[in-house]
């Protein structure tokens, strides 16, 4: 479920929702069409969408919702009672969810399909998501930071060739003798579907890039997976953060900014070994849990949200310049 | 928090005037409160007696006194407070803290100025610092220059660097001219040269202003806020459906944006928050931008660095109670401090998610002023709103539509002639006369509607009228209902299943089911029926801040078909319980007033361990504040909505909600038949008494049997027996349509001709539609107010007025206690009074009027509901009427409080009660004083003497000319003959005062005949008058402080004076058209030149003393 009130073509389009069925709790969806410059990837990963009013105002069938949808045969629904079903959801937790097709009459049958869906924490979904090749964006003259893919968006990119470096981008499997080839000056972790507690092998690449000192920044499953590397432990929340309100407190500066937000997974704090040189440096209002880390002497820092907005607000763009003046400093 | 001040004094923003209404007593109360709970002694200030945040229940020291610098400096010098909290009181507040500082305040008394700084105010306020600081955070603003010069070629060569600045097209507007004659919108360099101009002849001081065109932009909206700690919030976004151009108050609007991809809504967002950083805001601040069609551009068009009307709505639309939040800013608190009082787990430094959408329609005055001009553009002109909240926007909408409590304000309602227009229109396919049709104004969502139900296509309209293609989907999706209702007709209600289909879908929409009636043909009350029988009722859902993502307490609820079915998000409210029906829109005759009854019925009901369920579609209101009662429904003030609620409010096994009636004026007594005869228990009200007194037929009936006089009269069915009838009972008369509800087209004839050119105006009358005519008596006019149980009446005390009859009360000059009316008259009064109290049988609040004359007391009117004057009469007397009306209602008696028969013993000061008028924001509208209502809010002056309470009430409400500067400003006089042997009260103390009088030939004979010096001007019905050199050139001239022009009957001279009193409010000069308050005024003026030996006066529980 997601509670943001506009940004309906990036939730489709962002990969971290692979292999989920996504409620969209403002109850009007598709009253802008789609600006195809708004996608966060190549096509919908979600598996099913879940609306109270598919509305549409733009005549061409390109420019809807519905239509990027249907060309990847995601399945949607509308006229639910999203509200109820929200608060249904609030105290169940995520469930698993089928939306069956309207010659299906059966719900007994219905239920008992869903019941043979495996369940998330059981998928590998980075797998799916992740590109296989090497892509490159940018000029040579510019400065080259690395990004592994685990399920990429494209304002990550964006936010990052806006502050003037080159951006090379791989596979979630890459080497870590492939990713510092080149002699990249910063590597980004990039958001992700999934349970971290899976990603055995992009745990281990974290912590070689760790040991090696480059400067970090682990964004949402990026974040979880430093945070693994580190020693601490994760654990799935009741239903996730999903939303473009959330309030998140700075430590250090004791600051709020409202991000964007969308995981399944948290960082428990208290199990974030002292020896490992990371502490916690921003929580959430809310609930009081890990939003991000930093370490204390490497130029490394995670955050579990999404500085990058798309859907949301952008207050926490800092995040990005933080991580270009580590770069800077580093080379200097 | 270590400098959280001991003590604060509050500024209020005075009268309900167009621009500023009940939405500053929601905020100051919302901040009275939450300083109180931080144990601070809160000290409140403001003129306007109809307020809550006035009761002395929310703050510690309340003055109600005039907003002005000596006064509140005295205030400051009495009570020294350590803070002042003016970002809560409106424009008026924040103009005060500027004039504070101005006067040397804050340096000669250790107060500071809490909230938003000064600097940031004047930042905001002062149009050019303003735009350079947009300039240096790199936020674009929308291009203007001036072009003005000491000669042609300056101002030529001015013209030509503007042109190149601005670019095209562009807006041209003349300085100073009537209703900016001479400008416009140019697209080429031709017109542009052409229309500078011409602009420049026009404006008398060669002045145009020169802004880049924006018009077709969409205007959003932004309530943000910011704490000390630099963190910033935006609590909520808007759209306006009306592209730029309306005053965004005169907009309809919906909450969140809804038709901005999230890039371009992030982009709007930051900048809103970027300019609060720069201006250094601690509180609330609305940030007005304007966003080109294509998204690609945006300007920053205003920002008000204060709550206001917008952050009333967003609150309202979230749930987030801004102006609280904004309050403890003021003291120091941090966002991440502050609880959210919704969900109570989490902090206020979040952005509410919402998962429905808000609506909101501006209400307007013009069926209380059928001459004025009613296209809209940047001057505001509504006096209240509504707002209604639903899944989709055609819902919501529908909502609104019945929230508007206005004839004709359904979905269908059209006018006449816009049959044929539109007819016109779709034969010549002409795009120009569409774009003429559908002009901004009052009427155009009914136009719209009127113009699609014959075809006109969504794309048409978005051509003519620049409204973003969305909405104009949803009004077509609603208007494909309509037309499918309309098919069906009778068979709506049949047994099929496309029959029931049809129905859920309209119901889906909120169609109400009158509106549903007047489609199919269909009775509302079969509508009704076969909702019942097919289980087809609303469900009710939370506003809960979060979309339901934490679990909230809130009891905030709306009525949603979507989710009919649904298990209920909360039982229903603990017995004992009632239900508090509010009164809707702010209207001109309906007003705060009213909220505050509202509220503290419900304050009563809570204190007494009952549930109170309160509903209202105001978004202004403290009522509409879900800590304002049990729990709160935010709908429609209609018998399906009220019904609903009772329903859902009434599950098996529990009794029928009982509701009261009284509390918010004319709207829930209008309901009081309806829910009676579905069985809703009515609460201190019989319907049998309110027919009694509604009932003219039977009321007379009533009153012959008293012995109680009534003006004479009697009803008349046709043009004949009317002026059969008023031949008898002999001029003047009062005529009454009897269709017309709230003193509409209510109109006096003082002769024949008179009388026939409004049977002429009146049209069809006849056997069901009867004229009522009253014989017009002038005298001493009285407004009375009484709790009773049935058996003692306890009267706070007598108001007497200070204009003879004739001026509608609200509009009238009050003065307690009586200061003509002697101790025996009073007491005769009072007795008459008691007795058709008794025999009406009503219990609760009760009002009169009665007119005394020399030979006898007459009876106008009596209302068994609470009164406009309550809260005037609670809170000078110290007499908690509404909680007593509560009381008695819930079966105790008057006697058991200690209260007896009679009126209640005065106290030693005097009161006054002055109206508040907004004539000066209505193009067109005579400011004549008459049976209509036209004032919009009123204001109260505390005195030892009557003179003192008099001038302080006129202070307040800006009935005083301004000062006589140098050069020497005059007084223009043009009084009635029968007006002429008060001159003399009137002229004196004008020329005391220093102003020289003008008066026209006749006016100025009787004041030489008393030795009173005057210019003459030429007489009225001179072609000169309304012309070149005459007195409406004199008025334009900004020469004239005064106007005081009591009405002719004399035909001639009728067009003349109605030039003048236009003139007077077109250049904003005091114009007074009632003698007793011209005198009054000019009485006032030796008190206000005294204002520095002014007392003060505070309203304790106890009242005046």
């Amino acid at each position: 479920m997601n509670t943001s009130q506009s940004g309906y073509q990036e939730i489709c389009t962002d990969p971290s929702y692979a292999g989920q069925v996504v409620l969209m709790t403002y109850p009007l969806i598709g009253n802008y069409g789609r600006l195809v410059a708004d996608d966060q990837s190549t096509r919908p990963w979600l598996r099913g969408l879940v609306v109270a009013h598919a509305t549409a105002a733009i005549s061409e069938d390109a420019a809807q919702l519905a239509a990027l949808l249907r060309s990847h045969s995601v399945p949607a629904i509308a006229g639910v009672e999203t509200r109820s079903l929200a608060r249904r959801l609030r105290e169940t937790g995520a469930q698993r969810a089928r939306i069956s097709a309207p010659w299906e009459s059966d719900p007994e049958a219905a239920i008992a399909a869903t019941r043979l869906i495996t369940p998330w924490e059981h998928q590998d979904f980075v797998a799916q998501v992740s590109p296989t090749r090497v892509q490159t964006f940018g000029d040579e003259s510019q400065p080259l930071v690395v990004v592994v893919d685990f399920g990429l968006k494209s304002n990550i990119v964006r936010a990052l060739r806006a502050r003037g470096l080159r951006v090379r981008v791989h596979p979630h499997n890459t080497a870590l003798s492939d990713l510092l080839h080149g002699e990249p000056v910063g590597v980004v972790l990039s958001p992700g579907p999934g349970d971290p507690a899976r990603l055995t092998a992009p745990v281990a690449l974290a912590r070689d890039i760790i040991t090696s000192g480059i400067p970090l920044l682990g964004i949402c499953l990026g974040h979880q997976i430093v945070a693994r590397a580190a020693g601490a432990d994760t654990r799935r929340l009741a239903f996730g953060h999903h939303g473009a309100n959330h309030p998140v407190r700075d430590l250090p500066t004791g600051r709020v900014y409202v991000t964007a937000q969308n995981h399944e997974v948290e960082v428990i704090g208290g199990t974030l070994p002292e020896s490992s040189g990371f502490e916690v440096s921003q929580v959430n209002l809310n609930d009081g849990s890990v939003e991000g880390l930093r370490h204390r002497e490497l130029p490394i820092e995670t955050v579990q949200y999404h500085p990058e907005g798309s859907p949301g607000p952008l207050d926490a763009t800092p995040v990005f310049d933080r991580f270009l003046r580590a770069i800077d400093e580093r080379s200097r | 928090m270590s400098d959280k001040p001991a003590s604060v004094l509050i500024i209020g923003s005075g009268p309900v005037v167009i621009g500023q209404a009940a939405e500053f007593d929601y905020a100051g109360t919302q901040a009275c409160r939450a300083l109180r709970a931080e144990g601070i002694r809160t000290i409140l200030v403001n003129s306007n007696p109809a307020t809550i945040m006035t009761d002395p229940s929310v703050a510690d020291v309340v003055y109600l006194e005039p907003l002005t610098v000596e006064v509140i400096e005295r205030i400051i010098a009495h009570e020294k407070p350590e803070g002042l909290l003016a970002g809560l009181g409106g424009q008026t507040a924040l103009n005060m803290a500027v004039a504070l500082e101005a006067a040397g305040v804050f340096e000669r008394y250790p107060i500071r100025l809490l909230g938003t700084p000064l600097a940031a105010i004047k930042m905001a306020e002062d149009r050019e610092l303003f735009r350079a600081m947009c300039d240096r955070i790199g936020q674009p603003t929308a291009p203007s220059a001036m072009v003005q010069g000491e000669s042609d070629a300056e101002r030529e060569g001015a013209a030509a660097i503007a042109l190149q600045q601005i670019g095209l097209p562009a807006i041209i507007r003349p300085a100073f001219t009537l209703g900016g004659t001479g400008g416009g919108i140019v697209a080429t360099e031709g017109e542009y040269w052409e229309r500078v101009r011409s602009g420049l002849r026009a404006s008398p001081i060669r002045q145009v202003m020169i802004e880049r065109c924006l018009v077709g932009w969409q205007e959003i909206e932004y309530e943000v806020m910011r704490d000390a700690e630099d963190t910033c919030i935006a609590v909520c976004s808007m759209e306006n459906v009306d592209p730029l151009g309306v005053h965004t108050g005169d907009s309809i609007v919906v909450a969140p944006v809804q038709t901005l991809p999230d890039p371009v809504h992030q982009r709007l967002r930051t900048a809103s928050l970027d300019i609060i950083r720069a201006l250094g805001v601690e509180g609330g601040c609305n940030v007005q931008l304007a966003l080109s069609p294509d998204y690609s551009e945006y300007v920053v068009i205003e920002v008000n660095p204060r709550v206001s009307r917008s952050s009333a709505l967003a609150s309202k639309a979230t749930g987030y109670p801004i102006a609280r939040v904004a309050a403890q800013i003021a003291i120091g608190r941090r966002l991440r401090e502050i609880p959210n009082a919704v969900t109570r787990t989490t902090v206020a430094a979040f952005e509410p998610a919402l998962d429905y959408i808000v609506v909101k329609l501006p209400r307007f005055p013009f069926d209380k002023f059928p001459g004025a001009d009613r296209l809209l553009g940047s001057q505001m002109k509504a006096t209240g709103e509504v707002m209604a909240i639903d899944r989709t926007f055609g819902a919501a909408l529908n909502k609104a539509l019945r929230s508007m409590e206005q004839s004709g304000s359904g979905p269908t309602a059209e006018e006449a002639g816009w049959d044929s227009e539109l007819a016109t229109i779709a034969a010549n396919g002409d795009a120009a006369s569409l774009r003429h049709f559908l002009r901004p104004s009052d009427s155009r969502l009914w136009r719209l509607f009127a113009a699609m139900r014959r075809g006109v296509t969504a794309d048409q309209i978005h051509q003519a009228t620049g409204i973003t293609r969305w909405f104009l989907a949803e009004f077509a999706h609603l208007i494909a209902i309509e037309l499918r209702v309309r098919e069906a007709g009778q068979t709506l209600i049949g047994p099929d299943p496309a029959s029931v289909s049809l129905l859920a879908t309209a119901k889906r929409s909120a169609i109400g089911d009158r509106d549903l009636s007047l489609m199919s043909g269909v009775p509302e009350m079969r509508i009704a029926q076969r909702r019942s029988q097919l289980g087809l009722t609303p469900g009710y859902a939370m506003v809960d801040t979060c979309a339901a993502e934490f679990a909230a307490a809130t009891p905030y609820f709306y009525s949603t078909y979507a989710a009919a079915g649904s298990p209920p998000e909360a039982p229903s409210v603990p017995r004992q319980a009632a239900m508090v029906i509010g009164s809707g829109p702010v209207r001109i005759g309906q007003g705060i007033e009213f909220d505050y009854c509202a509220v503290r019925a419900a304050e009563r009901l809570t204190e007494r361990g009952w549930s109170a369920v309160m509903v209202n579609s105001n978004p202004e209101t403290v009522s509409t504040d879900f800590d304002a009662s049990t729990r709160l429904y935010f709908e429609p003030l209609d018998a399906e909505s009220i019904m609903e609620i009772v329903r859902a409010e009434s599950p098996e096994g529990e009794t029928t909600l009982p509701a009261f009636v009284q509390f918010g004026g004319q709207t829930p007594l209008n309901l009081a038949a309806p829910l009676a005869a579905a069985g809703v228990p009515l609460l201190g009200a019989s319907l049998e008494a309110i027919d009694e007194t509604e009932d003219r037929v039977r009321f007379a009936a009533l009153l012959d049997r008293l012995g109680i006089l009534q003006p004479e009269g009697g009803l008349a069915r046709s043009g004949e027996e009317a002026i059969d009838l008023v031949e008898r009972i002999g001029y003047p008369v009062i005529v009454r349509p009897s269709y017309v509800i709230g003193g509409l087209a209510i109109d006096f004839a003082y002769s024949r001709p008179d009388l026939e050119r409004q049977l002429d105006r009146i049209g069809e009358i006849g056997d069901r539609r009867p004229l009522r005519i009253d014989r017009f008596l002038e005298g001493i006019e009285i407004d009375i107010d009484a709790i009773t149980d049935g058996e003692t009446v306890v009267i706070p005390g007598l108001l007497e007025h200070v204009e003879l009859a004739g001026v509608h009360s609200g509009d009238s000059i009050a003065v307690y206690p009586p200061q003509r009316l002697s101790r025996e008259k009073q007491g005769e009064l009072a007795a008459i009074f008691m007795r058709l109290v008794r025999e009406i049988g009503v219990r609760g609040l009760v009002n009169a009027q009665f007119i005394v004359r020399e030979e006898g007391t007459y009876l106008i009117e009596v209302n068994p509901r609470a009164s406009r004057t309550v809260p005037f009469m609670s809170k000078v007397t110290g007499i908690p009427m509404v909680p007593l009306a509560v009381d008695v209602a819930l079966g105790d008696t008057l006697a058991a409080h200690g209260y007896v028969s009679g009126i209640a013993t005065e106290p030693s000061g005097v009161a006054v009660k002055a109206p508040a008028f907004s004539t000066a924001k209505l193009r067109g509208v005579d400011p004549t004083l008459g049976p209509f209502m036209q004032s919009t809010g009123e204001v109260i002056g505390l005195g030892a003497s009557a003179a003192e309470a008099l001038g302080k009430a006129l202070i307040a409400a800006n009935l005083l000319p301004p000062p006589p500067r140098d050069p020497q400003r005059v007084a223009l006089l043009s009084v009635a003959d029968r007006d002429k042997h008060l001159l003399e009260r009137l002229a004196r103390p004008l020329l005391d005062a220093g102003y020289a009088l003008v008066a026209t030939p006749g006016t100025r004979a009787a004041l030489a005949a008393i030795g009173v010096p005057a210019e003459m001007t030429q007489p009225l019905g001179d072609p000169r008058a309304a012309t070149g050199a005459g007195i409406v050139d004199l008025i334009r001239s900004g020469a004239v402080a005064l106007v005081v022009n009591t009405p002719s009957m004399a035909t001639g001279a009728l067009r003349d004076a109605l030039e003048i009193r236009l003139a007077a409010v077109e250049y904003g000069v005091l114009c007074l058209t009632a003698m007793e308050t011209a005198v009054a005024a000019a009485e006032a003026l030796s008190v206000r030149a005294a204002a520095s030996m002014m007392s003060l006066h505070p309203i304790s529980p106890r009242g005046l003393r």
